[in-house]
């Protein structure tokens, strides 16, 4: 514990050893030094009279905003339908894809640890590093601005983060249930469907549904980039300046999330 | 696994089903396939274009696997520069506001109404996703990194103050009361007591959410709001796939060094 004498001689309690204050003084400099540098790099195209008008904008777009055009929701339920779809359907083909990376890729599982599991590592991260909205930049300019760019999109995204997930509980697993099914002379798939898999369902469907609930939330904006969706609908309406349609398309997605959120931490605390 | 002799023993198991009332299991079977009936059914998809598509897409992959750095270098730098300057900025800036309002967002140190004040701003800024709120700031600022920063700071705050405050609810009450005891104020049980109790996760959060807006600003160039996503957007509007390549290995790279290293100094200072 670091002591320091009082004039008197008396031990005077310090909360850290002098070598520490110093290293911890120049490490928050440092740290100030980066965010000054960084704060000037960034801003210095900034145009200050923009920013300076920025309350005037955001009272000028708030008043327009409200009230919402309501009945403008008779033209979102065919995008609302399309970005359900897009969450739901790119979710199902995104476990396709990543229950067998996902076995290929658990230490346990994995044919070869050094040839194969690197591969399916390398398809977890790639896939995990970008965003769905870059996938559907990219998909939409492949094969076609659409609902079916979308799905591919929210496909590609979710495979790493199912096949990292799933894995990771594959690790996990109890090895004396497989250990006992060996025992009963059961080949390498019974071993998979009657030791393992009723170990990892319940955190599979858990992890299933949790990145549902992610991909609506992603799906309601990916129409930004011509995906489909209720994004396309706020493009549009965006570039004219449609302001009260805006409002009422962030309710919609404001709803369809949170609503998707009750059901994903409701069938998430049914199996827990 | 059946039983040998059927006839000694007529009893065969049967692994459980997963959800186990029969009538909630099929009856979820089949509204999950009259969903996805109706689903597929009205996605349309023009397999004609897609056709078209392939082709592209393979040209897409050869630019990733022969990426150009060089003859758009220039533009991939000042991108890279806007993300990441935008990124340290914006997390600093946004753990810096989204500390007191963890603070006053955890029920058991804050006074009800701070603490409904408090709640009410995390739940505003967690209820709209990042490229939203880059649409409102780009409408409001003028394009640039600037609107950038100011919506990953305002994420950053719903993130990083829910998940403060929710670690200040669990924290271990007997140091508060061991402070509270010595005579020491709200201030200083809030500084000897819940500080060293939090700092490690809150310096773990904080790097996670560095790594979490780095990702983040390279998606919100798409509308305007400067970084490397506005740079990867030029790219692929111009069809120059291989630059779309080169910058898409570049966020990888950063992405995954980001990770590693978060990782690691989490690990360190845990």
């Amino acid at each position: 514990m670091p002591i320091k004498k009082s004039e008197a001689g008396a031990p005077v309690w310090m909360h850290r050893t002098p070598k520490t204050r110093l290293l911890m003084w120049v490490g928050w400099l440092a740290l100030v030094a980066l965010f000054v540098f960084c704060w000037q790099v960034m801003t210095k195209d900034t145009i200050w009279y923009f920013v300076a008008d920025a309350p005037r904008q955001a009272a000028d777009i708030g008043s327009r905003m409200f009230p919402p055009k309501l009945d403008y929701m008779n033209e979102l339920w065919g995008p609302l339908w399309d970005t359900i779809n897009i969450a739901t359907l790119g979710t199902l083909l995104a476990i396709v894809m990543a229950v067998p990376v996902a076995f290929l890729a658990a230490r346990n599982t994995t044919p070869s640890i050094r040839f194969v599991r690197p591969v399916a590592l390398f398809i977890i991260v790639s896939s995990r590093s970008i965003n769905a909205l870059i996938w559907g930049l990219l998909l939409v300019a492949v094969i076609g601005p659409g609902v079916f760019a979308g799905i591919i999109a929210i496909a590609l995204r979710s495979i790493g983060f199912i096949a990292k997930l799933l894995y990771e509980a594959i690790e996990e697993i109890d090895e004396t249930q497989i250990e006992a099914i060996n025992a009963t002379g059961a080949s390498a798939m019974q071993r998979l469907d009657y030791g393992i898999t009723p170990q990892i369902m319940p955190a599979f469907a858990g992890i299933t549904v949790f990145r549902w609930d992610i991909n609506i939330r992603e799906s309601t904006v990916l129409g930004l980039v011509g995906a489909g969706g209720l994004g396309l609908k706020l493009q549009a309406s965006i570039n004219v300046l449609a302001w009260g349609q805006v409002t009422t398309i962030f309710i919609v997605i404001l709803v369809t999330v949170m609503i998707s959120e009750w059901v994903s931490a409701k069938v998430r605390h049914s199996l827990i | 696994m059946t039983v040998e002799n059927a006839s000694a023993a007529p009893r065969i198991w049967r692994k459980q089903p997963f959800i186990k009332n029969p009538l909630t299991r099929w009856g979820l079977y089949t509204a999950a396939l009259i969903y996805l009936a109706l689903a597929v059914s009205t996605v349309p998809v023009n397999w004609a274009r897609v056709w078209e598509g392939l082709d592209r897409g393979w040209r897409f992959v050869q630019g990733f696997l022969v990426p150009d750095f060089t003859s758009r270098w220039g533009d991939i730098l000042i991108g890279m520069q806007e993300s990441l300057t935008m990124t340290v900025t914006s997390t600093v800036v946004g753990i810096l506001i989204s500390v007191p309002i963890g603070i006053g967002a955890a029920r058991n140190i804050a006074p009800a109404p701070v603490y409904a004040i408090c709640r009410g701003i995390i739940t505003i800024s967690r209820s709209f996703q990042e490229i939203i709120i880059a649409i409102l700031f780009v409408a409001m600022f003028g394009f640039g990194p600037f609107a950038g920063f100011l919506t990953l700071s305002f994420a950053t705050i719903g993130f990083l103050s829910k998940l403060l405050a929710e670690d200040i609810e669990d924290i271990d009450e007997s140091q508060t009361e061991a402070i509270g005891a010595t005579g020491g104020g709200w201030w200083q049980v809030v500084n000897y007591a819940i500080q060293p109790q939090v700092m490690p996760r809150l310096i773990g959060l904080s790097l996670y959410r560095l790594d979490i807006n780095f990702r983040e600003s390279a998606v919100i160039g798409i509308v305007g709001a400067g970084g490397i996503g506005a740079t990867l957007n030029t790219a692929i509007d111009r069809y120059e796939y291989d630059t779309a390549g080169a910058i898409l290995i570049v966020i990888i790279l950063i992405v995954m060094v980001a990770e590693y290293s978060s990782g690691y100094v989490r690990k360190w200072v845990q």
